[in-house]
Parts: structure tokens; C-alpha cells; sequence
């Protein structure tokens, strides 16, 4: 049994950059920062930000115009859902459902305040 | 970038490097770690041809750093651990110094010691040995110096400043420049270096990009017994044990620096095993 305690650093700004997407904080089409300003922002080596950003073309979430930047694609948001929801499924699900087994509790007890959570967050 | 090969060097009766070779490129912030007193400003003064070997070579931008040619001397920066500012106002050193660094840019100077909150007007010697680093820092970015050495950087500086440093640092890399940061202050910088290079005993025990580090290693906690015996390196912790195993699944785990660092001065060879299959 293993604690995901954290993942490389490149995979957490790929995180982040796919919540920005998902929050649609930065929208499709549009301009990302360059490796510079988000290595800056994230205090973080340039090296990593470009792996990451080359890890995010592979996955078709951003893409490069050569002398431009870095923009959102137009198929990002259903790709960095589906890569975020496979992260999730494989690796944060499986600790919350051990939690819930220790503790006795079933999906159902879940449901009220999976939408009490929705109302007060995101409504 | 930068070789050294056969390094040997000795302060009179002590011997430090007894045989190094390390080779560092452009386009990389090295992380240049190592007990007291192994040799880590030892090494960077000869890099930086304020000491010289006595015997094996040193290439620093194709020259030996040794014969401090101006046209080596104008592209390499050290920021040194100790360090003397004469007692001048600001505006005076950049005036004095400035003019052997060709490439200086007195915007970027302006920028770095606004970053810090260090007002230009200043006087030197009215500043902290804190304030009187950030002055220095800046200086040798605005340098724009091919070659950058710092000796533990971090040292003096407030939390605020060390997250400015690192901004400084991460806008100020690209593919022809090379930063070595010697340091013990190893969570001050863990994000911001991408090769790691660890020197004992005279010689370098460990040099690996911090990618193929993750790679090969993964660094959590286990429960597990059976995981914890059998771990490259171990330390109990709060809850389960923080240990080193190989990463046989693929996901790349965040590499804990101070761990690695343990585990190589104290298991090398288990360590070392991995990279070298």
C-alpha cells in the first residue's frame, strides 16, 4: 500500500495547467504562458515546464504555433478531463474507497454531499 | 561547457580532489551538493580560475580558467559564499564594475534589486549581509555571464527572498548558460535545479538529471514491511517509512532531495546500481 505522497513536479504543473483549462481560467484557442512566465510564476526550472508542455501535446491538450506560443486546442477540454479522471480514477479513488471501507460508509452516504459540495462551490 | 578530468587538488598536507572528472553543459541549473569541508567552493574556484589544480585539466568556455584571459574572465560570474562590497553606494559599483562584463543590462540590474526590494540609492555598507547578497545576486545576472557559479546563495537570505531568488533564477536560464549552485540548503532549490551532482571524498559520488532520477527512482512512504526491507534506502517517518525504491510502475514521483542525498553518501553502491544497469 502505497501514498501517492506526490508526484514529479512536471506532472503537478500539468495538473495545474489542466485545472486552469477545466476552470476555463484559460480558454480555448487562447494563448497559454510561455515556459518562461510559468516557470517564474511557479518559481520552478524552464526545463520542467517544458516537459511538461511537451507532455500536454502528446496528450492534445495544448498546442505549439511555432514563434507564437502555446495555445489551448479545441479538443483540450475533453482531453484533460478524461487524463485528469483516469489520474483519478487510478490513483486518488482507491485511497478514498479504503477510507470508506475502514470507516463503514457506502457510496449512497455520498450523493447529498457530493451536491451540497456543487451547490456551494460551483453554482 | 565546462570539463574538468583528473582534477587533483590539496590545500598544503590536505588533499581534496584526488582524480575528478565532471563535465557540464549549457542549458542546465546544476545542484552541486556534498558534506562540509568535501571540496564543493574548492571546486568552483577552480572553475572559476581562483585557484588552481595541481594536476589534470580544467576547460571552462574552451579556456583554462587558470590563465584568467579577459575574454574568459568577462563571461563567468561567482557569486562566493564570503564576499567583500566596498563601501560605496550602489549606483558606484555598478559604475566601477559594470564596464568588464559586456553584457551587462542595467534595466535587468534595476529589475533584480526592485524584485528584492532593494532601493538603488542605497549605500553598501549600510545593508545586511542578506541585502548585501541580493545586491550581489543581481549583479552577476545582470552580468549575463555564460558561465554563473553561486556558493550557497540562499544562505542569509529571508523566506520572502528565497522565493524571489528562485524567480530570478528560473527567468534567467536558457539554452547557452550554465548555473552551478553549490548548497546544503537542498529545499531551498529543489525545484529549480535539473541535474544533481554530489561530490566525497574527492571525488563525484553522484551525477544525474533530476528527469532520469524520477524515472528510475520513486521516492514515498510505504507500509509495507516486506517494501520497506527490500528499499534501496529507508527512514522512518511520522507515519510509515520514507523510502527509496526502484520505479518499476512508471509514474514519476517527486524526487525528495534530501533523501537521495542521504541515501547516496550512506548506500551509494545500491543507488549507483540503478543507474548503472
Amino acid at each position: 500500500m502505497q501514498f501517492r505522497e506526490s508526484q514529479a513536479i512536471y506532472l503537478q504543473i500539468a495538473d495545474y495547467v489542466c485545472e486552469k483549462i477545466l476552470l476555463k481560467e484559460w480558454k480555448v484557442e487562447e494563448r497559454i504562458p510561455s515556459v518562461r512566465e510559468l516557470a517564474v510564476q511557479l518559481e520552478v526550472n524552464p526545463n520542467t515546464v517544458m516537459r511538461t508542455y511537451e507532455f500536454l501535446q502528446q496528450q492534445e491538450i495544448i498546442h505549439n504555433q511555432r514563434g507564437i506560443g502555446y495555445f489551448v486546442s479545441p479538443t483540450a477540454l475533453k482531453n484533460a478531463q478524461q487524463y485528469r479522471k483516469n489520474d483519478f480514477v487510478e490513483k486518488d479513488l482507491p485511497q478514498v474507497f479504503r477510507t470508506m471501507y475502514l470507516l463503514g460508509m457506502e457510496p449512497d452516504e455520498l450523493k447529498p454531499r457530493f451536491d451540497k459540495f456543487k451547490k456551494q462551490h460551483f453554482a | 561547457m565546462i570539463q574538468i578530468q583528473n582534477l587533483h587538488f590539496g590545500y598544503r598536507k590536505k588533499k581534496i580532489f584526488t582524480g575528478l572528472s565532471l563535465k557540464l553543459e549549457a542549458g542546465h541549473i546544476y545542484g552541486l551538493l556534498g558534506k562540509n569541508g568535501t571540496g564543493k567552493s574548492t571546486l568552483l574556484k577552480n572553475m572559476a580560475g581562483l585557484l588552481f589544480p595541481k594536476e589534470g585539466n580544467v576547460s571552462v568556455l574552451g579556456f583554462n580558467p587558470a590563465k584568467r584571459q579577459p575574454a574568459f574572465l568577462q563571461d563567468i560570474f561567482m557569486v562566493p559564499e564570503e564576499f567583500y562590497l566596498p563601501d560605496v553606494p550602489i549606483e558606484q559599483l555598478v559604475k566601477h564594475t559594470a564596464p568588464f562584463y559586456p553584457k551587462f543590462n542595467d534595466d535587468q540590474f534595476n529589475r533584480f534589486i526592485t524584485e528584492f526590494d532593494i532601493p538603488r540609492s542605497n549605500t553598501l555598507q549600510k545593508m545586511s549581509y542578506g541585502q548585501k547578497k541580493k545586491v550581489l545576486i543581481s549583479f552577476g545576472l545582470a552580468c549575463n555571464t555564460s558561465v554563473l557559479l553561486m556558493d550557497e546563495p540562499t544562505n542569509g537570505l529571508d523566506i520572502m527572498s528565497k522565493s524571489q531568488f528562485r524567480k530570478v533564477i528560473a527567468g534567467c536560464l536558457d539554452e547557452n548558460k550554465c548555473i552551478v549552485i553549490s548548497t546544503h540548503q537542498v529545499k531551498d532549490l529543489e525545484s529549480l535545479i535539473d541535474r544533481v551532482t554530489i561530490i566525497d571524498e574527492g571525488r563525484i559520488l553522484f551525477d544525474q538529471t533530476v528527469d532520469d532520477i524520477t524515472r528510475k527512482l520513486s521516492f514515498h512512504i510505504s507500509f509495507d514491511n516486506d517494501e520497506i526491507k527490500q528499499a534501496l534506502f529507508r527512514e522512518p517517518s511520522l507515519r510509515g517509512s520514507a523510502v527509496i525504491t526502484r520505479n518499476t510502475l512508471g509514474d514519476e514521483s517527486k524526487l525528495d532531495l534530501e533523501l537521495l542525498y542521504k541515501a547516496i553518501v550512506l548506500n551509494g553502491n545500491a543507488i549507483k546500481s540503478v543507474f548503472n544497469a
